[in-house]
């Protein structure tokens, strides 16, 4: 499914975060796991997942080391520190605020006729 | 070529274009070559073949351009546009940035102090010998801590500085012995291979760190010339003020700014080159095309010299000496150029130029290296002469070894990466033969 750029741009963040508050992981098996976690609807542009993850680097959120994968490749590693930690929450009070506010809008429209595919495919209009 | 090569080989290309970006750093490229092979294995373990699996995770990695642009706003250091060096961002982005300024700044005081205090309670002859020593622990510690050595690493070059300075301060030299001047004049090559050895954060042995740390001598030196020339500017019109008010500045500049300063300006060059390595990338491949037919000029007024002097053994030993330096210029040259040559580029006229340079230098090495042999026929060996002709024969086998594999490379025999990988393995054989003559050439020839 096709989700609006600004909307993945929006959301990348708050979801790399959570899923290194889940453990140290790397880039693959972030991008890995959020198409698990959406059920493949939501993928991204893989390469673009390094710049966001070098922000965060920059920006303390996370903290890279270099390792080595199974077959013995170079592969850096990322993991949440405390103010990544600090970040994540802030990031889902304000999340939790959005959804909340968007819920009700849904709720109010459900009276009127919801379009054919029905309440699946709210999330994504947006 | 089977299959698993043909994938390789198209993993090589990619990796190779995402590398032309310049806002997109060598270990990035890594980071997303990983990437890129674990998508491969999932495809093919999906049942697509390795063509479309490479095809499919190509496209699943996204426009290079788009990528490359986001790294360049993560990265803006990389990107010589932006000539700032504390980026322009957000608090959180200046912090690491301020924090490095003020470790160069502490280094670059310290090893200013440390010659300083070097210039003051030593004699002449120990300070020079002691120069490298003084300045290269600062070097190494900036470097070593922005690569956060890992302790075994920092074992190594502290125990490699305490054995140097130990060899050139307790070995009974004889006073103004050529050994002696030997050993001082070697030893800032074994420092520098210390100094190697900490830019590469430990991974020496990578052939790319090596030819990194190439690159970064080369523009540190040209940083450190241009901070010299500014430097120079500045001193020269102060002096030229304090002459009109009656003022000496003479006596200041011999004790303390130039002591302090000219180490100083070494490490803030060292800083300088690490942020903004993009500047000198641009200028390094002009100045080796605009050099390379100039030297090759000298090489042949050399090799007329040493023509006419007749006698080759009556050949004037600064003659010779003078050579040896000529020599590693082409050397510095050739690694330059290597350095800064696009791997992927054909073959072409300056390749071809620099077979040239390399081959007059290797006819001049072979009429100095008769010259010593005969000299040393003639009169016996001396530390001296040893210590020369040991490094032209590593020169010469270096300069021929590159001129076969320029000439496969003209000839297309050869690829491009044959030729760098001979430059950065033949490295560390001067850093060994450095440490050879300070170490051994002493007790060798009776400190002598």
């Amino acid at each position: 499914m096709h989700i609006d750029k600004d909307l993945v741009a929006a959301s990348a963040t708050p979801l790399v975060l959570g899923i290194l508050a889940e453990g140290e992981s790397y880039g693959y098996a972030i991008a890995k796991r959020v198409a698990e976690l959406s059920g493949g609807r939501m993928s991204w542009t893989d390469g673009m997942l390094y710049p966001l993850l070098h922000r965060l680097e920059r920006n303390g959120l996370v903290e890279a080391s270099w390792g080595r994968s199974g077959s013995g490749r170079r592969r850096k590693h990322y993991a949440l520190t405390p103010a990544g930690h600090e970040a994540l929450a802030e990031r889902r009070r304000q999340w939790d605020v959005v959804a909340e506010t968007l819920g009700e809008v849904w709720r109010t429209l459900s009276d009127v006729p919801a379009p054919q595919a029905g309440p699946a495919t709210a999330g994504g209009t947006a | 070529m089977n299959a698993p090569e043909v994938l390789e080989a198209q993993i090589d290309r990619w990796r190779d274009y995402v590398r032309r970006h310049r806002a997109v750093a060598p270990d990035d490229v890594d980071e997303m070559t990983d990437h890129l092979r674990e998508r491969i294995d999932d495809l093919r373990a999906a049942g697509l073949d390795d063509e479309e699996a490479f095809l499919v995770a190509v496209k699943r990695m996204g426009r290079l351009d788009a990528v490359s642009r986001e790294f360049a706003r993560a990265h803006s250091e990389r990107l010589w546009k932006q000539l700032v060096l504390l980026p322009d961002g957000t608090e959180e982005d200046v912090s690491p940035a301020r924090r490095e300024l003020a470790v160069v700044l502490a280094c670059a005081v310290g090893a200013g102090l440390a010659v300083k205090a070097g210039a003051t309670f030593l004699d002449e002859g120990a300070f020079l010998t002691n120069l490298g020593l003084l300045v290269a622990p600062f070097v190494a510690g900036y470097l070593g801590w922005k690569r956060r050595l890992a302790a075994s690493t920092t074992g190594v070059l502290v125990t490699g500085l305490v054995v140097l300075a130990a060899v050139l301060n307790l070995y009974p030299y004889t006073v103004d012995g050529s050994t002696l001047a030997l050993a001082a004049l070697h030893a800032p090559v074994v420092l520098w291979a210390l100094v190697g050895v900490a830019y590469a954060g430990g991974r020496w042995r990578s052939p790319d760190r090596r030819m990194d740390f190439v690159r970064f001598t080369g523009e540190l030196a040209i940083y450190f010339v241009l901070l010299a020339l500014g430097g120079g500017v500045l001193v020269g019109l102060t002096a030229g003020l304090f002459s009109l008010t009656g003022l000496d500045l003479e006596p200041a500049l011999e004790q303390w700014i130039l002591p302090v300063c000219v180490p100083g300006a070494f490490l803030v060059a060292a800083w300088l080159v690490e942020a903004k390595q993009e500047v000198v990338e641009n200028i390094a491949p002009v100045l080796t095309r605009v050099f390379t037919p100039l030297t090759t000029l000298t090489l042949v007024a050399c090799l007329v010299a040493l023509a006419t002097a007749g006698d080759l053994t009556t050949v004037d030993r600064e003659l010779l000496i003078l050579m040896d330096g000529v020599l590693l210029l082409v050397l510095a040259l050739v690694m330059y150029s290597v350095s800064a040559r696009d791997p992927l580029a054909r073959p072409g006229l300056f390749d071809g130029l620099q077979l040239g340079l390399v081959t007059v230098a290797l006819a001049v090495d072979a009429v100095a290296l008769t010259a010593m042999l005969t000299r040393i026929a003639e009169f016996g060996a001396s530390p001296n002469k040893v210590a020369a002709l040991g490094l032209n024969l590593l020169l010469a086998v270096h300069l021929a070894r590159s001129a076969w594999l320029l000439l496969g490379l003209l000839r297309h025999r050869r690829a491009f990466g044959d030729l760098e990988r001979w430059q950065t393995a033949y490295l560390p054989v001067y850093a060994a033969w450095a440490a050879l003559v300070v170490v051994a050439f002493g007790p060798l020839f009776g400190f002598v």
